[in-house]
């Protein structure tokens, strides 16, 4: 069974901070369409000063992982900081300590990340938030293993149902959060949680991806 | 528009810094975290710690209100965005005399999320934490869902009468009962004439056309029940008095405090001119003013409007109201 090495994957958590900091008028932009329009400034400014303080060490992907969740719980604050900063936490603590990240460690990492979104906030699949972007995916990795595809194959599948995920937020009226204030005017507008969830979970797939090798 | 800031990613630490300086006698800030501030009379040994929380912008809330029998520390956010877990961590901390503490704040999705993380933490420390949340804002939802109304102006009679109640040598329990029928007696309404920027995203995030008004607009601009050509004042305060009164459904000579607050662009002039219909309304639903405040106590950056607030009382409520405290927003 294929696998990915985590002490030399930290370099992934940079990937995802420059996405997001590339992304940062973008999501602020889908924000201001139904939310108060900081979104990808919050975000950016998170990513960032974790990207800040990794990016001379050598740390693995569980470590960079839990840099990245403390700066988003100890510096950001609003919902998306408790939210990401539990769920990196979460990812952390599954591969702290594990050599290589296979499939069922990879699974229980995504597993341990849900819980600690459910843990702090309490909206359910459907609310049009970033959990329509993650529990498709995570569903859709889980289904393939059981199917007997790759990781490869299922990082595919991963990517693919985060991405539908995402979209799927467009024609959802937002029961949670600041945009559920509108009601049906919550309409027609993609989820900002939900896009920024996309591009951590197809960054992640991706970087995982390119790192997979055989046993050796 | 032109703004005093340097760059707009430290408006909310550039703010907090000022405040702090302006106000040494009654606050300070925090050894261990540039986003908490503390009254300068915390903590009090064995009086139950008060304290809140919320995002920056709406000065001279939230920070503001600490002081003397008012908050013993408030968590600052980022521009209307909550404080972290962290900050309301820390915010406990400095105001634990060891009698336990209570947070009152307003109901937002993220300060749910971290305050509820913060009394976590702080339960690791053995600091016993309550919560009372605000849900004032009348418009915010309908009177079966009280518990998703937003938390706003009402917040300052929360922390006055829940400051007062703390420094009389209540327990956690009675400061919690007592804050709690201060909120349930609370309902507020806001009316926008016009919007705000976050000065990172550069352009109002809502509009409102010129010549029109948001009637139960929130803190941060979130949409009220209706937009309609803007009226003469006394005819908003009208609006303002029924809709909040509705609501509240008050008996006769039911005794309140009332609160117009400003905010952030409309001068304290136009404050005075809705509160002349305001009183007349209120008095002729055969309701007596004990009190009323009239000032920029709860803005949003520098949104054109007002809100009405009005609190039912009564003997233990008028008391604590009265009591001596000492904070920069209500010397």
């Amino acid at each position: 069974m294929q696998s990915f090495s985590n002490s030399a994957s930290g370099a992934i958590v940079l990937s995802m901070a420059d996405r997001i900091v590339e992304n940062r008028a973008y999501l602020s932009e889908i924000d201001g369409k139904i939310g108060d329009g900081d979104h990808g400034v919050n975000m950016a400014k998170g990513f960032g000063m974790a990207a800040d303080r990794l990016k001379d060490g050598n740390a693995g992907l569980g470590e960079a992982m839990n840099t990245l969740g403390d700066v988003l719980m100890s510096e950001i604050g609003g919902s998306m900081g408790p939210l990401y900063g539990m769920m990196f936490t979460e990812f952390s603590e599954v591969i702290e300590g594990k050599e290589q990240i296979d499939p069922a460690t990879f699974s229980a990492m995504l597993h341990k990340g849900l819980a600690g979104i459910q843990e702090v906030g309490s909206a359910k699949v459907g609310d049009k938030t970033l959990l329509d972007t993650f529990v498709p995916a995570l569903e859709a990795f889980d289904a393939a293993t059981a199917d007997g595809k790759s990781f490869g194959e299922a990082l595919d599948a991963f990517s693919a149902a985060a991405e539908k995920g995402r979209d799927s937020t467009v024609d959802m009226v937002a029961k949670i959060g600041r945009a559920s204030r509108l009601g049906e005017r919550s309409r027609g507008v993609l989820d900002a949680g939900a896009t920024s969830c996309a591009i951590i979970l197809t960054t992640l797939a991706e970087g995982a991806k390119e790192r997979l090798a055989e046993p050796a | 528009m032109q703004r005093f800031i340097n760059n707009p990613d430290d408006v909310a630490d550039d703010s907090v810094r000022g405040f702090v300086k302006a106000h040494k006698d009654l606050v300070r800030l925090s050894d261990k975290n540039r986003r908490v501030v503390v009254s300068t009379a915390a903590p009090v040994k064995g009086k139950v710690g008060v304290i809140t929380g919320g995002g920056s912008g709406h000065e001279p809330a939230f920070v503001g209100y600490t002081g003397r029998n008012m908050l013993d520390a408030v968590a600052i956010g980022e521009l209307f965005s909550s404080p972290t877990a962290k900050s309301f961590h820390e915010a406990i901390k400095e105001a634990d005399g060891g009698a336990g503490v209570i947070c009152l704040y307003g109901n937002y999705a993220g300060d749910n999320m971290n305050v509820k993380m913060a009394a976590k933490l702080a339960a690791k420390d053995g600091i016993e934490v309550a919560t009372v949340v605000a849900n004032d804002d009348v418009c915010s939802a309908g009177p079966e869902e009280r518990d998703r109304r937003r938390g706003v102006a009402g917040e300052i009679f929360l922390w006055k009468i829940g400051g007062a109640k703390a420094a009389s040598g209540a327990s956690l329990e009675e400061v919690r009962v007592t804050s709690q029928k201060t909120i349930d007696n609370c309902r507020s309404i806001g009316v926008g004439l016009g919007p705000c920027t976050l000065p990172a995203v550069g352009h109002p995030n809502f509009t409102i056309e010129p010549g029109t008004m948001e009637v139960g607009i929130g803190h941060h601009g979130e949409p009220g029940i209706r937009v309609e050509p803007l009226k003469t004042a006394a005819e908003v305060a009208r609006d303002m008095c029924q809709i909040v009164l509705d609501d509240h459904n008050l008996a006769e000579g039911t005794e309140v405090a009332v609160l117009v607050s400003g905010l952030g662009a409309t001068p304290l002039n136009e404050l005075y001119i809705l509160n002349d219909t305001v009183e007349a309304e209120i008095t002729a639903r055969g309701l007596t003013i004990y009190r009323t405040f009239i000032g920029n106590y709860f803005t949003s950056l520098e949104m054109v409007g007002a809100s009405l607030t009005v609190l039912a009382l009564d003997e233990e409520l008028k008391s604590l109201l009265d009591a001596d405290a000492s904070c920069p927003a209500m010397l």
